[in-house]
């Protein structure tokens, strides 16, 4: 190892090269915080979509008379600022995701002969870079699907109650959609408690709730859109 | 009680290195890891062969020089416990033990179990202390401190740089041990001053380092022999935001040897 000053890019040095924000995005923990904010952005983004999508129980009118104004608010302006942001949002998720990913491998070039014995990592902690592309394909599957309809059989535009129904009546694609909830569900388990932790949202006297926290998100996500197509299937709504 | 060692072994940092077989008779369970080593390492010397080096000093617990991973689990199967702590009572009779370095891109093996961290060495080194004025010691309680406060720093500062967090985590990061680092200074009045650039400087530092990124996995905390806890972790995220968003000062840092 050669001996040669190397000189950090913090404070005016960096200031001057990559400006604050370079030095920030540059370091790992600037990377994950773009990571938790984003993914802040995407969890309230599926709490919201999830409580819209069970207005399905309040029958046609209700969901349709939903979407209508979801897509005229603003004179038809706001729900394209919504998806410029979600978009942006996910880019930058997957952007950082990628280089931590890439980052974190090359850390380590020999792995060891004997498996590592995991102690607290969890099963969801440790499939966060599968779940992640997953759910990538489970969005771009369900944009084109209730979205654009380009992949749904019979799609009326504007009909979304049954656009809804017609789509989970076939078995398959209510198991598309239920499996991808499950794995939201471990990449939330997982995330909600990571982005507290990446926040520096930690004190004693609140750290004992932040796993609880996590599993209420999850679950209040996971349960509600899992419901749809189950009460689709069993025909409790059609 | 008899034992089947796989070990390491890797001439110097250039040679491709390889697992070695050995059989190690007649251990006594009360021996510890390391005079189990010792013991197969004065056989190994009898016949002629080069012994296993690996890395040791106090063995007591507080230097953190031992460590590897045994197993697959750093400093081996005891919790809190580092490797020249750990006692063959740990293990079965008939057991076959696996021994490996550490394993990280920043800790180059310089020899069988042996690992180069100076990267934690530079971490420190780009940071991780007080700029004081050295001459007699300071009254003990001319700057209050909270009591709660103490005993985080202290829990902070119990961290004896071993690297098993590092070892254990699946990204090879080191944040467990540059956070420890950091709050231990920054939940002292002392370490105000700098809190802010010193996190700048010691995070830049560690990246120079090619360690992996944090997922917070926690595997860092369960294994460490001082419990050091991942809280740290949130700590040094914290320090990190808030010096970006308002903290204004600036400075250009230079540090030796990074590689
Ligand atoms: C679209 C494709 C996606 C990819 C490729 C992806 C990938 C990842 C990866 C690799 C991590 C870091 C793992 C870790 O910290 O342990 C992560 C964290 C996270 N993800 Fe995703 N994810 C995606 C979608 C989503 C969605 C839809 C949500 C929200 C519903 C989300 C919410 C989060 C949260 C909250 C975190 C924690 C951030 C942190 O650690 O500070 N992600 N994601
Ligand atoms: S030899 Fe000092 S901690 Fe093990």
């Amino acid at each position: 190892m050669e001996s040669s000053a190397i000189s950090v890019a913090v404070g005016a040095s960096a200031a001057k090269r990559g400006g604050y924000v370079g030095a920030f995005y540059g370091s790992t923990v600037g990377k994950k915080v773009v990571m938790a904010v984003t993914g802040v952005i995407l969890v309230l983004f599926v709490i919201g979509h999830m409580i819209g999508n069970l207005q399905i129980y309040l029958g046609a009118e209700s969901l349709n008379h939903y979407a209508e104004l979801l897509r005229e608010l603003g004179h038809g302006g706001l729900i394209w600022v919504v998806r410029g942001g979600l978009l942006a949002a996910v880019v930058l998720h997957i952007w950082s995701a990628t280089a931590l990913t890439l980052g974190s491998w090359a850390a380590r070039p020999i792995g060891y002969r004997r498996r590592q014995q995991w102690q607290e990592s969890t099963y969801a902690s440790r499939t966060m870079r599968w779940g992640g592309p997953i759910l990538f394909l489970f969005i771009v599957y369900h944009l084109l699907h209730l979205t654009t309809g380009t992949v749904h059989g019979d799609f009326v535009v504007g009909d979304v109650y049954h656009n809804v129904i017609a789509g989970f009546s076939i078995w398959w694609v209510s198991a598309i959609y239920i499996v991808a909830q499950f794995a939201l569900g471990l990449h939330l388990y997982h995330g909600v408690w990571s982005m507290l932790q990446t926040l520096g949202l930690s004190h004693a006297s609140y750290n004992r709730l932040r796993m609880g926290f996590a599993i209420f998100v999850t679950f209040i996500v996971v349960a509600g859109n899992i419901s749809i197509p189950l009460a689709v299937l069993t025909g409790a709504v059609s | 009680m008899n034992i089947t060692l796989h070990v390491w072994r890797q001439k110097d940092a250039k040679s491709k290195g390889r697992f070695v077989k050995y059989e190690a008779d007649d251990i006594s369970p009360d021996m510890s890891f390391l005079e189990m080593l010792d013991v197969v390492n004065e056989r190994l010397v009898l016949e002629g062969e080069e012994p296993i080096a690996v890395d040791h000093d106090c063995r007591e617990g507080i230097c953190g020089t031992c460590g590897v991973v045994i197993n697959g689990r750093a400093h081996g199967p005891r919790e809190r416990t580092t490797v020249c702590q750990l006692h063959m009572r740990s293990f079965r009779d008939g057991d076959a033990i696996w021994i490996e370095p550490w394993r990280a891109k920043a800790f180059p093996v310089i020899k069988d179990l042996i690992v180069d961290r100076g990267a934690l060495d530079r971490i420190i080194a780009a940071g991780g202390f007080i700029s004081a004025p050295t001459g007699s010691a300071s009254d003990a309680n001319a700057i209050p401190v909270p009591k709660e406060n103490a005993d985080l720093a202290m829990d902070a500062a119990a961290c004896i740089g071993c690297g098993a967090c590092v070892a254990a985590c699946r990204n090879a990061s080191a944040m467990l041990f540059t956070s420890a680092k950091v709050a231990q200074l920054g939940l002292l009045p002392q370490g105000q001053p700098e809190r802010y650039i010193r996190v700048k400087k010691m995070v830049a530092q560690m990246d120079l380092e090619s360690f992996g990124n944090c997922t917070n996995h926690g595997d860092c905390e369960a294994v460490c022999p001082k419990a050091v806890s991942v809280d740290n972790i949130a700590r040094l995220n914290r320090d990190f935001i808030k010096s970006t968003l308002i903290a204004d000062r600036r400075v250009a840092v230079g540090v030796e040897g990074a590689g």
